[in-house]
């Protein structure tokens, strides 16, 4: 069935759909609707999920983790200060092994105080041991979140699915639902190993440890996160062949004679491909990686991508404050250091806090990556794009 | 217990089995012991309500003595016991 | 009324071999509560003193379903869990009848916990909220809590030159609480080990949140030989320096009645934190710490005779 959604409403469909358990959610901007159409179909009786309308983000992630913890197939939606808030639990999720899903509307951090896009927040969780899916559209974000159940629950790691604030939460686009007995079907019931309502078989989570025993704690945790790509790959398989569309862990869009390319997450994707298209139609050789799985981060995938090119454009949403460039920047670089053949880099930190990024401002990007090309070395290896200096 | 290697560990941090501080023995701590009286005790059980340890063996309902491995001789079982009874006296431990 | 030859019959869920201090009261206090309980409980721990010695990994002394997630949450978490036994119990996937006790101690209550308990407590989640009342930060070396009383001295209210000790009177969670238009809560302590059952028990029941403030002595803390816990927990009740109390049905009720009331002094001088008032003799101190615990007992007996 083809309807008319916005980012945040196709995820609040999901989440009906799969009928979670628990939601322990706090409204924020631009997230708070997901949040607001779900306890409407609690009230309309549209799902038997407990609703829990905490009253703090952090304590919506405890909830969360006291729930999951207790066999409950658990869901919530949060976007910037929402997840800053959080952040002490979001590692405690990941370490107790917690398969909770958390739709994330990726918002700025303060200072200052705004409400618009980049990627500020979902970086900076970036080594809290969650699963971090980045989607370019509704119709991926729909998918993606019904996706993430299984994730979760085959990982047993926690994952939070992303769109972009207000670009994707907020539009409108035509998206194909699965049907509600399909989706039940497909994501069958929770089975947990360990629940606290088992009060015949007591057991204790989250005890201390001292030097003996975290880092053996903190190994299988993550060793869980190393085999993660096989079980994103594999739901995605099955997915794909039940509802005949999927989503590679990694795309490359016309990359096969590009010599110059793009490497985005995110929205920015959606905006490049029409880039790529229109450079195309020029007779320029431009290409698009397209990254969707940033934790973990996809090392021989993206390497592989990478290495074939002769020129790459590293977009990021946001800045690591490192005074080495943005995260994915940073991460791609890093896992090229041993290649003998490697692409030059240059980094574009964008966007932040909504500021827009048009298709020409992109194939202007694609100018300076061709130059790169031509003249055989990158003059500026981190540049602050579209802001006024 | 010897130490496990990470790949022998239950998943999430969980402790799988409830009370293995048992075989932790506190009993070591003591630089005083309880001593119980059978015959002066009067089964009031206050001893075994107060004790921070769970210390008051209790059988069939009834005091039977204290539990060595555990007891840290804090001194509580003898200074509650009532007066007219003095069943348990403190000593200084013998190591 | 509870029986201690019925309640001696009881596995004790709380089991040996913790690290707590020799005569800790809150250990005692936690015992307590577990053999109150008549139904299968599911218990959650805030970061402290408690939680520390009776986990420290791969030893626990808890023979029932535990969890411990941070510091400031345990509300939070025991409400998840909460949520999660009502979501199952629906779907039918549960049927057993289950309590829920979230346990802090006064650091993780008072203060930072204060957030998630008030949450939990307006949402109405059928938990029992127990606060094992230490009064100060035990746990990271006795630092100040908002439930240290004036006077007292710990390490981040020293009893100075300049500054003798806690300037500020202690906060009195259980009237926030209560202010909450709680169903059930009570002010409890081990000494009076019937009077603490009974409360736990009505507790337990009630179709709704609930909360019990245990004033549990800590011997490091405080300043004063072990064998000496319950004395001290007797004697905060018999000074009214801890009244035992409860508020059922929005009646106030004081369920032990001190028969003589007797002066607070004769509490604070038994312990090394308030050594120093008497030291200085600093009869000014002591005259406003009795005025402080005056003015809240009378208030509270009015309460009290209003309830009759």
């Amino acid at each position: 069935m083809i309807v008319a959604r916005t980012g945040n409403e196709a995820m609040a469909e999901a989440m009906r759909q799969i009928n979670p358990d628990v939601v322990a959610a706090y409204p924020i901007t631009p997230a708070t609707e997901i949040v607001q159409i779900f306890s409407g179909f609690v009230a309309n009786g549209q799902v038997d999920t407990e609703y829990v309308a905490v009253e703090s983000e952090h304590s919506a992630m405890s909830a969360c983790v006291g729930a999951a913890a207790a066999g409950a197939r658990v869901m919530t939606g949060t976007a910037s200060q929402g997840l800053a808030l959080m952040y002490e639990i979001l590692y405690i999720a990941a370490g107790l092994r917690l398969p909770i899903v958390l739709c994330l509307v990726n918002r700025s951090l303060s200072s200052p105080i705004n409400i618009h896009c980049d990627h500020s927040d979902s970086m900076g969780a970036r080594d809290a041991g969650w699963i971090q899916i980045l989607t370019e559209r509704t119709q991926e974000a729909y998918d993606s979140v019904i996706q993430a159940v299984l994730i979760a629950e085959k990982a047993l790691l926690p994952v939070m699915v992303t769109i972009d604030g207000f670009i994707i939460s907020h539009a409108m686009e035509n998206i194909e639902l699965i049907d509600d007995r399909a989706v039940k079907e497909y994501i069958g019931q929770r089975s947990a190993k360990y629940s606290l309502l088992d009060v015949d078989k007591p057991f204790t989570v989250g005890g201390l440890d001292l030097q003996d025993y975290y880092f053996e704690h903190k190994m299988s945790e993550i060793d869980a996160m190393n085999h993660v790509l096989p079980v994103i790959e594999e739901v995605n398989k099955q997915f794909s062949q039940r509802f005949k569309r999927g989503y590679p862990i990694l795309e490359e869009y016309r990359c096969l004679d590009a010599e110059v390319a793009l490497l985005a997450m995110g929205s920015t994707v959606g905006t490049a491909r029409i880039a790529v298209d229109e450079l195309r139609q020029e007779g320029k050789k431009a290409g698009l990686v397209k990254l969707r799985v940033f934790r973990p981060f996809p090392v021989a995938m993206l390497k592989a991508a990478l290495k074939k090119l002769k020129v790459v454009g590293v977009m990021d949403r946001s800045d690591s404050f490192s005074t080495n460039g943005g995260q994915l920047y940073i991460e791609a670089r890093s896992i090229l250091y041993d290649e003998p053949t490697k692409p030059l880099l240059a980094n574009y930190v964008y966007g932040l806090g909504g500021r827009d990024i048009s298709i020409e401002e992109i194939k202007e990007i694609y100018r300076q990556l061709f130059d790169i090309r031509n003249q055989g070395k990158v003059a500026a290896p981190i540049t602050y794009y579209g802001v006024r200096s | 217990m010897k130490l496990k290697k990470w790949t022998e560990l239950e998943i999430g941090c969980v402790i799988p089995e409830g009370g293995t501080s048992q075989e932790f023995k506190t009993g070591d701590w003591r630089s005083e012991r309880p001593i119980w009286h059978e015959d002066k005790c009067v089964q009031c059980y206050l001893c075994w309500i107060y004790c921070p340890d769970s210390a008051i063996i209790v059988e069939n309902g009834k005091v039977t003595g204290i539990d060595y491995d555990f007891c840290k001789g804090c001194g509580i079982c003898a200074y509650e016991c009532p007066p007219k009874a003095g069943a348990i006296i403190m000593e200084r431990e013998v190591k | 009324m509870a029986n201690l030859r019925e309640l001696a019959k009881k596995t004790d869920l709380l089991a040996g071999g913790h690290r707590a201090c020799a005569g800790c009261g809150a250990t005692i206090a936690l015992r307590q509560v577990l053999l109150a309980a008549e139904r299968p409980v599911v218990v959650g721990l805030a970061t402290g003193c408690a939680e520390v010695v009776t986990t420290i990994f791969p030893y626990t002394a808890w023979k029932v379903p535990y969890i411990h997630n941070a510091f400031e949450n345990v509300a939070a978490t025991i409400s998840g869990v909460e949520a999660a036994y009502r979501a199952q119990k629906k779907m039918g996937k549960i049927t057993k009848d289950i309590d829920f006790i979230a346990v802090g101690g006064d650091g993780g209550t008072y203060d930072i916990g204060i957030q998630a308990l008030s949450g939990a407590i307006e949402r109405r989640h059928r938990m029992l909220y127990v606060c094992y009342d230490n009064q100060a930060y035990m746990n990271t070396g006795i630092q100040r809590s908002s439930a240290t009383p004036t006077g007292a001295h710990t390490t981040t209210s020293v009893a100075g030159k300049v500054i003798p000790g806690k300037m500020q009177p202690r906060k009195d969670l259980t009237e926030i609480i209560i202010a909450h238009d709680i169903p059930y809560a009570a002010q409890a302590t081990i000494a009076y080990w019937n009077d603490l059952v009974t409360k736990v028990r009505k507790a337990l029941a009630t179709d709704g949140p609930s909360f019990i403030n245990i004033f549990s002595p800590c011997r490091l803390g405080w300043g004063y030989p072990p064998e000496k816990t319950l004395d001290i927990s007797r004697l905060a009740v018999e000074t009214c320096f801890w009244p035992l109390y409860e508020y059922e049905n929005r009646k106030y009720r004081i369920s032990i009645m001190p028969k003589e009331k007797k002066p607070v002094a004769e509490f604070l001088k038994i312990q090394e934190r308030f050594a120093h008032i008497f030291k200085a003799k600093d009869q000014a101190m002591i005259d406003r710490i009795q005025a402080e615990f005056d003015y809240k007992w009378d208030r509270l007996l009015k309460r009290h005779q209003e309830g009759q």
